[in-house]
């Protein structure tokens, strides 16, 4: 039955994509969305049977079919759906089905071709995205991990005609190539270490050695993997892409570049949370990489006009807490931040696109304004996206990232704590700027883009109840449903679970009372800072860019970063291949090679042909002499 | 009585007029005839070594030589015919265009 998860939004796929010219565009649009809602009610049965069964035994796995048996290396076309995967594919197919329905209002606008065109891309997205969650081994993982890849480029160069567009794909598929072979080599040597591509496998034989206490293999492996992570997931320094792939259609950007696919670099480190344990050294720079990127892109989100572009920095900043949790080794907050994140990022972008498209395809927050009376649902429910992404007490983004932050202290992360902590408070003050920017200071979502936006601004408001700490009187369930993938289960042969178990031991409920308290007035503060600057006392706003116009002008540039990388990165590989692999290797060694054999060749051909003069006696002379001469060596030999 | 020796020099002596005829004569016809008492310098041989071992081989090589000159001879004919149409000339050096 698992194998129907992905196949269902596949079959979509090939109906828009081959017949798709001839439905009409609500053939188009109710394919797609059916077969994305059958996808999830087949993950919800799937699910529901998963959650009946007794905790240690909360896997399903079905082999496909075998896929590559050669020698020792033997690879199956296996799914597996665990609690891990169980929350990833209900955020699939429960957010997916939801942008599809809303991409059939939103992209209306288009001809009946691309109409089908677009919904085939974002069924194909679906599926791979749902290969990549419930594969068992790596291969299976890597087939969904190059699909989505491939899809996002297709989707964000949607309109292709646009140059920023095509190029924006472009940049998106490159950058995600380099992580995706860091990806590729950390498999392999996986291979080479562990001889199987098997998670389980890998977990448990994992799970028998001593964690590294220096640089070795299991470090190396898990580094190349965040490499890919880092790709996929747009960490530092590969998170470049994802703020240019907002020139995608809107519900691209929440669908793909917001809730699922940039989430599968942390997805693939709690996957293999066992092996990550083992290599305390990755954990470190996970950590270290995740809150960086917080921060970074939280400053950046600060000052970006375009609205699309600062929620893109804002999602690279809390992708950036993601990391963290992963690297302060709290999987299941970290995953449960994914979840709750999948919500109110979709909410957002959503909600932004309802902004966009109700005002004609105008993004910059600059000539917006007082939208609130236009746009009621968008408005509230961006509202509500906005107090959950800042964390406001009750609604989900307050839980999960809380849950982070309480982890971070608790596990001695100190510093870390305090940049995570300061990052909450920029993300408050950049969320509500945009609130306030776009909404105080056209006409309202049609139904389908309505419908979604209240479904997903009720989930950011109820997701978080799913994970509600103990400290706050809740039994932090959520936690205790993951917990069975990250560990290695006695009967399966294995050991000692990798998580400490902090909830019983070292933390006390009041610290994380306190910790809570903390935040929400960091939250408060945030919002009240952005109140302050951008609503009350607009030219304050002003006032600190030109005081501060240096730090500004850095701030508005995105830290050069893009001129940076094309000064240190690109134009050295340009010159190189330019001047170098092409002009000198390609145009002089080889083609200078093939050019002067031919050369010689025809030179010497040039003296010879004098050798067939035409003459009749001459060659019958020659035909003679020949005769004569090879008799003559056999008769005196 | 001429013996082996005999036969083989004459038949060496036909041989070398044959292929002195090939390079000397300017006329196709003559050059075919050359060839001719070229053929027929080894036919000799064959004969001659046939009656010298007392076996038929010889001979019976022979008459595959002879009737396999006999079209020869029609096919060389032909091709006279066909470039002297096309030249009128029969001399062998003014049929030198299939060169460089």
């Amino acid at each position: 039955m698992l194998r129907l998860i992905p196949l269902l939004p596949f079959l979509g796929f090939l109906v828009n994509a081959c017949f798709g010219r001839r439905l009409t565009r609500k053939a188009a649009g109710a394919v797609a969305s059916g077969v994305m809602l059958a996808s999830l009610v087949v993950s919800l049965v799937a699910v529901r049977n998963l959650a009946g069964r007794p905790s240690p035994a909360r896997a399903v796995v079905e082999q496909v079919f075998s896929w590559i048996r050669s020698g020792d290396f033997n690879v199956n076309l296996t799914l597996r759906l665990d609690p891990l995967s169980a929350v990833m594919i209900l955020v699939v197919t429960g957010i997916g089905s939801l942008i599809h329905i809303y991409s059939t209002a939103y992209m209306d606008g288009e001809t009946d071709s691309e109409y089908a065109r677009y919904f085939s891309y974002l069924n194909l997205f679906a599926a791979f995205m749902l290969v990549l969650v419930l594969g068992s081994n790596f291969l299976v993982v890597f087939v969904g991990w190059e699909g989505v890849g491939l899809c996002s480029y297709l989707l964000i160069g949607f309109w292709y005609q646009k140059k920023s567009a095509s190029d924006a794909g472009k940049k998106a598929f490159i950058v995600n190539r380099i992580g995706d072979f860091g990806f590729l080599l950390g498999v392999i040597l996986a291979f080479v270490r562990f001889g199987t591509l098997d998670f389980q496998d890998i977990a448990r034989s994992a799970s028998a050695l001593s964690p590294e206490t220096s640089f070795g293999t299991l470090s190396l492996i898990t580094l190349l993997l965040f490499v890919g992570a880092t790709g996929k997931s747009a960490q530092i320094p590969l998170y470049v892409w994802l703020p240019d792939a907002m020139e995608g259609p809107t519900p691209v950007s929440a669908l793909i570049h917001a809730a699922t696919m940039v989430t599968a670099g942390v997805y693939m480190i709690g996957r293999n949370a066992v092996l990550f344990g083992h290599a305390p050294l990755t954990l470190r720079i996970v950590a270290a990489i995740g809150v960086a990127t917080a921060l970074l892109a939280a400053t950046i989100g600060l000052v970006q006009n375009d609205i699309k572009r600062a929620l893109a920095y804002s999602t690279v900043s809390q992708l950036g807490y993601m990391f963290l949790a992963m690297g302060v080794g709290a999987y299941a907050a970290g995953i449960f931040h994914l979840y709750t994140h999948a919500f109110f990022k979709a909410l957002l972008f959503l909600g932004s696109g309802a902004v966009i498209h109700a005002l004609g395809g105008e993004q910059d927050l600059r000539r917006m304004g007082r939208l609130r009376r236009e746009l009621p649902i968008t408005y509230a429910t961006f509202l509500v996206g906005a107090m959950a992404i800042a964390g406001v007490p009750g609604l989900a983004g307050f839980f999960s990232k809380d849950e982070v932050l309480y982890r971070t202290y608790a596990g001695g992360h100190t510093l870390l704590w305090i940049v995570g902590l300061a990052t909450s408070l920029l993300t408050a003050t950049y969320m509500f700027r945009l609130v306030f920017l776009a909404f105080h200071g056209a006409r309202d979502a049609p139904p389908a883009m309505a419908f979604a936006l209240i479904v997903l601004a009720l989930g950011s408001i109820a997701a978080g109840y799913a994970g509600v700490p103990r400290a706050l009187g809740g039994s932090n369930r959520f936690e205790r449903f993951l917990e069975p993938s990250f560990i290695v289960s006695e009967d399966t042969g294995g050991g000692v679970p990798v998580q400490a178990d902090l909830d019983a031991e070292t933390a006390t409920a009041s610290l994380e009372v306190g910790l809570m308290a903390v935040s929400t007035l960091v939250a408060v503060g945030g919002i009240g800072l952005a109140f302050f600057f951008f609503l009350k006392n607009p030219r304050a706003a002003d006032d600190m860019a030109n005081r501060f116009a240096g730090l500004h002008r850095v701030l508005v540039n995105q830290y050069y970063v893009d001129e940076i990388y094309d000064a240190t990165l690109v134009q050295p590989i340009r010159i190189v291949s330019e001047d170098g692999l092409w002009k000198g290797i390609d145009v002089r060694a080889i083609d200078g090679a093939v050019n002067s054999v031919g050369e010689i060749v025809g030179g010497a051909s040039e003296i010879l042909r004098r050798l067939q003069t035409g003459s009749v006696r001459g060659s019958a002379a020659s035909l003679f002499l020949g005769v004569v001469l090879i008799l003559g060596y056999y008769l005196w030999r | 009585m001429p013996t082996l020796d005999h036969y083989l020099v004459l038949s060496a002596a036909l041989f070398a007029i044959g292929t002195a005829g090939v390079f000397i004569r300017r006329n196709l016809i003559t050059i075919l005839l050359s060839i001719e008492i070229m053929l027929n310098a080894v036919n000799l041989t064959f004969v001659v070594f046939g009656r010298a071992l007392g076996a038929v081989d010889g001979q019976i090589i022979v008459f595959f030589v002879i009737t396999v000159a006999a079209a020869e001879a029609a096919v060389g004919l032909a091709l006279v015919i066909g470039l002297f149409r096309h030249r009128e000339s029969l001399n062998p050096d003014s049929f030198a265009s299939l060169k460089w």
